[in-house]
């Protein structure tokens, strides 16, 4: 698929030419950076009092106090950084014009979606893989079990490309890149708070729909180290959806 | 090469354009003039495929626009108003991605990239990005874009607009070399432009053709009556009326300059002798004689301001008037 490809380089020079790669990614990997730091020491204050209460070394799981915090707060990073990372894709296009050349291309509306999404998705990989130095320097000077921190960044991976989804639908309604920006956070928030009206409607099957629609339970079995179907088939349907709605949208704008 | 066929385009309420007809041969340049808002852009994205017509059928190199717009895509070079250019890209970068988008790969792509940019003069500029390009430039970028597959029709929306004088010659001339083996479609609302590059004609107001024709032939239907601007160094004082007295002169016209006036006579007629030797007869200084022929500029305002007042005759005239 050629075309894809040419979608994907040009995606990824136009990000890397402008300065938004350099500052979401710079404030992710610092709040990532800020927040490991923050739940390290606060752990290893925890160590020391306990230590002092027992008169011994006490034994401090990582996994729990450390990497489920972590992840847990990574969530809300995202959902606050990745939709500025997404508002340009197509609202851009839309702005400069362009949009009409790469319709009036011969290539399929579906190749300049997955080729977009495959761009920014590449480069939310790319920075996920810088935060790995956090638990790679922290393996030198403890022990955690390594599994639930494999399942832990696998969440982030689905959540990751969920959240891009939302952000390029968003932005294939709109040639405004704030009101796409806008609407992916709108969505996203609304997607978290679900999780609370599901938790009110408790174990009714209303409940279980509300709780299932929302993407904090899935992210949440990840983190624990529960590695579940049903999360897995949320995270890649919902993607799978959100691309499928950003293709009618595109495609229906020539009927307008 | 093109053929368009009764197409009609609504938005909501509003009709963009109205059974509009019309075609272009294979290697014709045909500008498509009209005021701003008369539909031109509307027809050209027909034609692109980019929307579909609400009635009626379009067809570019024998393909229908709504039905086979892949095959359309590949066969057509477009030139949208606003050069469709990335700027944070350089001019290679572009080409490149255009290229392949185009289906262009390895040293055909190199080749087609050169030769574009060989065409269009871009090659001391290739390097550069395009947010820091002149207009002129852009508009070139632009214009290698749609060429860059070498496409047997091309669709120009607008090409020279914001241009300098000198970049106009410079695209018109291009234009005019593409004509022979490209079918090219240019849309303006600059008169002089279509009389330069042209072959033909299509005039759209209000989303309908009002007319059709050569350049030449348009300005000639309009004409009502042959006109000459005589200049006299020492005119009597009732010139106007002593001309009337040269057999087949119709009307005699003062203008602004004392010394000008100008005369009508019937369609067809040449009385030029005949008022040269009446002018140096007299001798009343005889300093210039020159035929006024309706320039196309007079032609479009007629067309568009006073459609009601048109001979309805010509056969060329497609659409209906009010």
């Amino acid at each position: 698929m050629p075309p894809v490809q040419a979608i994907i380089r040009k995606e990824l020079r136009s990000y890397f030419v402008s300065p938004i790669v350099y500052v979401v990614g710079g404030v992710f990997l610092l709040t990532f950076g800020f927040l490991a730091y923050l739940y390290i020491v606060f752990t290893g204050a925890q160590a020391i009092q306990l230590t002092q209460m027992q008169g011994g070394p006490a034994q401090i799981n990582l996994n729990d106090l450390v990497f489920r915090n972590l992840f847990a707060s990574t969530r809300f990073v995202l959902l606050l950084i990745l939709p500025i990372l997404t508002m340009r894709l197509l609202a851009e296009e839309r702005k400069l014009r362009t949009f009409e050349f790469l319709m009036t291309a011969p290539i399929r509306v579906s190749e300049i979606i997955v080729g977009k999404f495959i761009s920014v998705y590449l480069i939310f990989v790319g920075m996920l893989l810088l935060t790995t130095l956090v638990p790679l320097t922290l393996a030198l000077f403890s022990d955690f079990t390594w599994y639930p921190v494999f399942t832990g960044y696998l969440g982030l991976t689905l959540l990751g490309g969920l959240f891009l989804a939302v952000g390029l639908f968003a932005s294939s309604i709109t040639e405004n890149q704030i009101v796409a920006a806008f609407t992916s956070f709108g969505l996203l928030l609304m997607s978290w708070l679900l999780a609370g009206l599901g938790s009110l409607l408790g174990d009714t099957p209303a409940g279980q729909v509300v709780s299932y629609l929302s993407f904090m339970e899935h992210y949440d079995h990840l983190v624990r180290g529960l590695v579940d179907t049903k999360d897995l088939v949320y995270y890649v349907s919902g993607t799978v959806l959100m691309l499928f709605l950003a293709h009618r949208i595109v495609d229906s704008s020539r009927w307008k | 090469m093109i053929e368009v066929c009764n197409i009609t385009k609504r938005y909501g309420h509003l009709t963009a354009i109205d059974r509009v007809s019309f075609r272009v041969d294979k290697g014709e340049v045909l500008a498509f003039l009209g005021p701003n808002g008369a539909g031109k852009t509307t027809t050209m994205r027909i034609l692109t495929s980019f929307i579909p017509a609400t009635e009626g059928t379009a067809h570019v190199a024998g393909f229908d626009c709504a039905e086979q717009p892949d095959e359309v895509k590949k066969r057509i070079g477009y030139l949208p108003e606003t050069p469709p250019v990335y700027q944070e890209l350089t001019v290679s970068e572009y080409l490149a991605f255009v290229g392949k988008l185009r289906g262009f790969s390895g040293t055909e792509l190199t080749k087609a990239m050169d030769r574009v940019m060989e065409r269009l003069a871009l090659g001391s500029v290739q390097h550069r990005l395009i947010a820091n390009l002149s207009r002129g430039y852009r508009q070139r970028v632009g214009l290698a874009q749609a060429l860059i597959h070498d496409p047997p029709v091309l669709i120009l929306d607008e090409p020279t607009v914001g241009l300098d004088p000198k970049q106009i010659i410079e695209i018109r001339e291009l234009i005019k070399s593409l004509a022979g083996s490209h079918s090219v479609i240019l849309s303006t609302h600059i008169l002089p432009e279509a009389t330069a590059v042209c072959q033909r004609v299509v005039i759209i107001n209000g989303g309908r053709i009002v007319a059709e024709d050569t350049p030449d032939q348009l300005s000639a239907r309009l004409r009502k009556s042959e006109k000459i601007s005589v200049t006299l160094k020492a005119p009597p004082v009732n010139a106007a009326e002593r001309f009337r007295e040269v057999p087949g002169v119709e009307h005699v016209l003062t203008t602004a300059d004392p010394h000008t006036v100008l005369i009508e006579c019937a369609l067809g007629r040449d009385i030029r002798e005949d008022v040269a030797r009446f002018a140096v007869g007299h001798n009343w200084g005889l300093l210039e004689m020159k035929p006024v022929s309706m320039t196309l500029e007079d032609v479009f305002l007629k067309l568009t301001q006073q459609e009601d007042e048109l001979p309805k005759s010509n056969d060329t005239t497609v659409g209906e008037r009010h």
